[in-house]
């Protein structure tokens, strides 16, 4: 357990010294900043556009922090070899995994930490008052990040960083689309078809589940026993996705 | 208790769509003493980091099996004792000296004062104390070798590993390396150490391995793998000397050279040299030098891996 936090501690460190962060992260607080001039363009809707622009660049940085960032963890230190340091150290490879995995997770809460006070600094600048709901979304899309950053992990144990960036991606979008392909299981009949449609639908992650920003956006109610299911099934999942990338790292040789 | 001990290790490859069978490791036996330098010898690509990386469990073998301190490698905790320097290091360069190795301390669950103080000595050891701040990233290869270095021996390690630890460094560097693994056996540490630097390992290995294309194929103390007494020719450089007693010496086996007034005989044998002196004595000519050359290490290494080269 100590030894996870050492390592969770110099991932964070590692980020801290990243210059891409730190663009990703100015970018993002442009966007954010970016949304007051384009709600004076808009007719009575100012406070709705930079909620919804807002709650979208913490998401779209964090994605990228998550994708990018989370796949350089693990074949970073493949493909600069420090890992043999690391593993010839009495340190079990699943705690290697899991310090990288923390490291991360709490370099994105401080990414989507900040990102939050300039969105509510932004609000508030606009005369509009920070709300639960915010929160609530804000919230949920972390749990997002933290399932994404564990599926680029997994990739990464086993393939190239170019590959993992692309499939991270394509799980992210078809993991927003898994309710077309329930209704495009539901319309078929019978068949290899239908079972491998439905076989999809269980298996990757639902990510929609996880986006409430429209409802936060409108200050629409979020019901609790929806933000807990969804919470629970984020940490679910990611614990699975994390359990099959320890399991394909243990076996892994580094050549 | 033996330090290291390996018992018909093996690691195949397959490799590509065929997966074609390719040996790295074949059938690897080898004890290591307690107290002493060993050497592992090899032209590369003849296994040596293979070896080092399945005792170190970066790989799984393909069959057979190794313990550290009579602990089977398999056990993450024996790794507790001992100390690892890979190939051309490559380390956490956005790290100063001094984090990198209170980083790789902490991971041995050391910390406090202890650490510290630990870091002081291994930055004392390794030259590096006015280094300590500037991050690895601007360090050169000789300075990222002794940092290296230091990481391996941060747990006070029993056994030593390094893996080709004076590759790419200059005499001086590799002057450093030499001493510092001296200093690691008046210890009492075990270092194993894989090299082709031939000199360096003639002058500090206890025993020696030899590894060719994957299989051991010589293994003892240097002196008894070289021969300590094995002359395999003399050089012998007279003056003074009428021809005619260079045309006796080349019928009698030498080989002769002619330099100004001197003349270099190359002898194969200690006999032909009383005979010579003898010679030379009676002719009034002059002894100007006699060396004689010694079987070395890199003669048996040649000789060992029949010259193959991958």
């Amino acid at each position: 357990m100590k030894r996870m936090a050492v390592i969770a501690f110099n991932t964070f460190k590692e980020n801290l010294r990243d210059k891409i962060l730190y663009n990703l992260l100015f970018f993002g607080l442009l966007l954010i900043g970016s949304a007051l001039l384009l709600g004076t363009l808009t007719m009575g809707e100012q406070q709705k556009i930079i909620k919804d622009i807002g709650l979208a660049s913490i998401n779209v940085i964090g994605l990228l922090v998550a994708v990018f960032v989370g796949i350089g963890l693990v074949s970073k230190e493949l493909e600069k070899r420090t890992i043999f340091t690391i593993v010839s150290k009495p340190v079990p490879r699943y705690e290697f995994l899991l310090g990288r995995y923390a490291g991360l997770a709490f370099t994105l809460f401080v990414n989507v930490a900040i990102m939050t006070a300039g969105f509510f600094g932004t609000l508030l600048v606009s005369q509009a008052l920070p709300d639960a709901g915010l929160l609530t979304a804000i919230g949920l899309m972390f749990m997002e990040l933290l399932l994404i950053v564990a599926v680029a992990i997994m990739f990464s144990t086993f393939t190239t960083p170019t590959l993992s960036a692309t499939f991270t991606l394509a799980i992210y979008v078809i993991g927003h689309c898994t309710a077309d392909l329930h209704a495009l299981g539901e319309k078929l009949h019978g068949g290899l078809s239908k079972w491998l449609i439905n076989g999809l639908y269980y298996v990757l992650p639902n990510l929609a589940c996880f986006n409430v920003k429209g409802a936060a956006a409108y200050g629409s109610p979020i019901e609790m026993r929806y933000v807990l299911t969804s919470l629970t099934y984020g940490a679910v999942y990611t614990a699975a996705v994390i359990l099959v990338a320890c399991m394909i790292f243990q076996r892994r040789d580094f050549r | 208790m033996k330090p290291l001990r390996m018992s018909g290790l093996t690691k195949e490859y397959r490799l590509g769509l065929r997966q074609r069978r390719v040996v790295a490791l074949d059938h690897l036996d080898l004890e290591v003493e307690e107290g002493e330098i060993f050497g592992f010898l090899g032209h590369n690509g003849a296994g040596k980091t293979t070896t080092i990386k399945l005792v170190l469990g970066l790989l799984h073998p393909t069959s057979g099996s190794a313990w550290i301190l009579d602990q089977p490698i398999t056990e993450v905790a024996v790794k507790q004792h001992v100390g690892f320097l890979p190939e051309s290091p490559f380390f956490y360069e956005y790290l100063t000296a001094q984090e990198f190795l209170t980083f790789y301390g902490q991971l041995f669950g050391l910390g406090g004062t202890t650490l510290a103080r630990r870091v002081e000595e291994l930055l004392e050891l390794v030259s590096m104390k006015e280094a300590r701040h500037v991050p690895l990233r601007k360090f050169s290869k000789g300075m990222l070798q002794r940092v290296g270095i230091a990481q391996a021996l941060i747990n006070d390690p029993k056994l030593v590993i390094l893996d080709e630890p004076m590759s790419g460094l200059d005499p001086l560097g590799r002057r450093d390396v030499r001493d510092i693994i001296l200093r690691l056996r008046d210890a009492g540490k075990t270092v194993f150490f894989s090299t082709h630097i031939l000199p360096d390992v003639e002058m500090i290995c206890d025993r020696v391995g030899i590894l060719v294309k994957g299989r051991l194929s010589a293994v003892g103390p240097v002196q008894d793998l070289i021969g300590s007494t094995s002359i395999t020719a003399i050089d012998m450089v007279v003056e003074g000397i009428p021809d005619r007693i260079i045309s006796d010496a080349e019928r009698a086996g030498a080989t002769a050279v002619k330099r100004g007034g001197q003349v270099l005989l190359t002898l194969s044998n200690g006999l032909e040299v009383d005979y010579m002196i003898d010679l030379v004595r009676m002719h009034k000519g002059r002894l100007v030098s006699l060396i004689p050359h010694k079987r070395s290490l890199e003669d048996l290494f040649v000789q060992e891996a029949g010259g193959v080269r991958t």
